[in-house]
């Protein structure tokens, strides 16, 4: 089989690893913002909850929560209530990162000086202006460099996906072994250091933005 | 008539009783200098003002509207407390700029942010905009800032600092703006502009809470002046003559500290 053929048969499973990718992504962040204002909740029963939900995910393997995601509900309610396997890793993935995510956002907002929120209630804001007009910009400026580790950690994680057999990068490449051919699975190294090689330059570009101001 | 009174504010935090019952007022265009050792209560007094902490106990009266009254749960509603913050300006140790935005910005952002909830705002946005932007230069150019409007927080001094943060709390023209220790945070070579501003805006009878450690300046600029030791008021009345003379032997110790450094 030729260089050209494997190069587009990995680059078409790799496209897999970009929609885990971009769905744990634009899904896990909001969903850790709320995690991480619930953990920071006044109200016990619901910050004991959130601050459980965090211990379980981040005290778990990941490969452990994609299989618990994956069959469980076949366990509970009998073969052919499992959710397709795709759908199943990216939900195993959004609940794993929105945890980590949700922790970086805690100490991102308790980082910020509380003083910059009395500052705006002296001058009359609401609580949500305070937050988004005061607040955010530097709780932004101080969890991208946190958020962009994890970041790049998610774009190397979405090939654990192949242990419940999606048939992302990592598993094509397998198959290829099984054939005899070794050399695609190395070759797989390269598509992940291209992508995070933009994901690098990206955030880099938004620390760059950032710059202007000092917290 | 005093603008401001308050009557009989306690403010409990735990066990510990920070204010046992504080009782001024204030008359219009007159400054009043809360002096004491660290601990008395004087910048609980004035978070107390703001509406930063609640009193446990008392009234707050500005131009005989009560503001806060401790047995009425009614004066204590979060929408209307945001508003009745607007009595009152407070100028931070710290000065609490925020770093995101100019030294301009931060004087328009909460002006701005209030003209939205004025009718017809949409219409008239870049107006008031503009508006509250030559206000923000005018208050700048007051504060000898005027080349600085564009500068970010980090890239001025603590003294530029604290005059845009007294300019930013000028901007809503508060009926009474209050002082926690302006100065505190900066180097003594930094002290003399930001005081100096302060004493120009009581040459405008600005009126104005201050809490300061700064003696000689209570005395000069200031029209009353309050000491507080333990959470009381031990001694309060003109300025000169209770900083000069002071008749309780309380106040009189803790004067000659002053006056020995």
């Amino acid at each position: 089989m030729s260089f050209l053929t494997v190069t587009a048969m990995l680059l078409k499973s790799f496209v897999l690893n970009c929609q885990l990718f971009a769905v744990t992504l634009a899904l896990a962040l909001p969903l850790g913002l709320i995690v991480s204002f619930g953990s920071m909740s006044r109200f016990r029963p619901l910050s004991w909850l959130t601050r459980f939900y965090v211990y379980i995910m981040r005290s778990t393997p990941l490969m452990l929560q994609l299989v618990v995601v994956f069959y469980l509900p076949g366990i509970i309610f009998g073969p052919g209530h499992s959710l397709p396997r795709l759908t199943s890793a990216a939900l195993a993935f959004i609940l794993n990162y929105a945890a980590y995510f949700s922790e970086i956002f805690r100490g991102g907002i308790q980082g910020v000086p509380h003083g910059q929120q009395e500052a705006g209630q002296v001058l009359g804001m609401t609580r949500s202006q305070i937050f988004f007009h005061v607040t955010l910009l530097q709780l932004i400026k101080r969890i991208v460099p946190p958020i962009g580790n994890e970041i790049i950690t998610l774009v190397k994680d979405t090939s654990l996906a192949n242990f419940i057999m999606v048939k992302e990068i990592i598993m094509m490449a397998k198959e290829f072994g099984n054939k005899g051919m070794l050399w695609p699975l190395l070759y797989t190294g390269v598509f992940f250091l291209i992508f995070n090689g933009v994901v690098t330059l990206a955030l880099g570009r938004i620390e760059k933005k950032l710059d202007y101001f000092k917290v | 008539m005093a603008i401001l009174t308050a009557t009989g504010i306690t403010k409990t935090f735990g066990r510990t009783e920070v204010l046992k019952g504080i009782s001024f007022s204030l008359e219009e265009g007159q400054a009043l200098a809360i002096i004491g050792s660290s601990g008395s209560g004087k910048t609980t007094l004035l978070r107390c003002l703001n509406f930063l902490e609640t009193p446990g106990q008392g009234v707050i009266s500005v131009r005989d509207e009560v503001l806060f009254d401790a047995a009425d749960p009614a004066t204590q509603r979060e929408r209307e407390v945001r508003k009745k913050r607007l009595h009152f300006g407070l100028v931070f140790q710290a000065f609490h700029l925020f770093p995101q935005y100019t030294a301009l910005q931060n004087i328009t952002l909460a002006k701005d942010l209030l003209a939205r909830e004025q009718p017809g705002y949409k219409a008239r946005r870049k107006a008031i905009q503009a508006e509250n932007e030559a206000q923000a230069r005018e208050l700048l150019a007051q504060m000898g800032l005027a080349g600085r409007a564009d500068h970010y927080p980090h890239q001025l001094s603590g003294g530029q600092q604290q005059r845009v943060a007294i300019a930013r709390a000028l901007a809503l023209q508060p009926d009474v703006l209050c002082f926690d220790e302006p100065t505190s945070a900066l180097d003594p070579e930094l002290t003399g502009e930001v005081l100096r501003v302060i004493r120009g805006l009581a040459e405008q009878k600005t009126t104005m809470v201050i809490v300061t450690h700064e003696m000689a300046f209570a005395r000069d600029v200031a029209d009353q002046v309050i000491f507080m030791d333990n959470g009381v008021i031990v001694e309060q009345g003109d300025a000169r003559q209770v900083i000069n003379h002071p008749a309780q032997e309380r106040t009189r110790q803790f004067l000659s500290r002053y006056a020995q450094s």
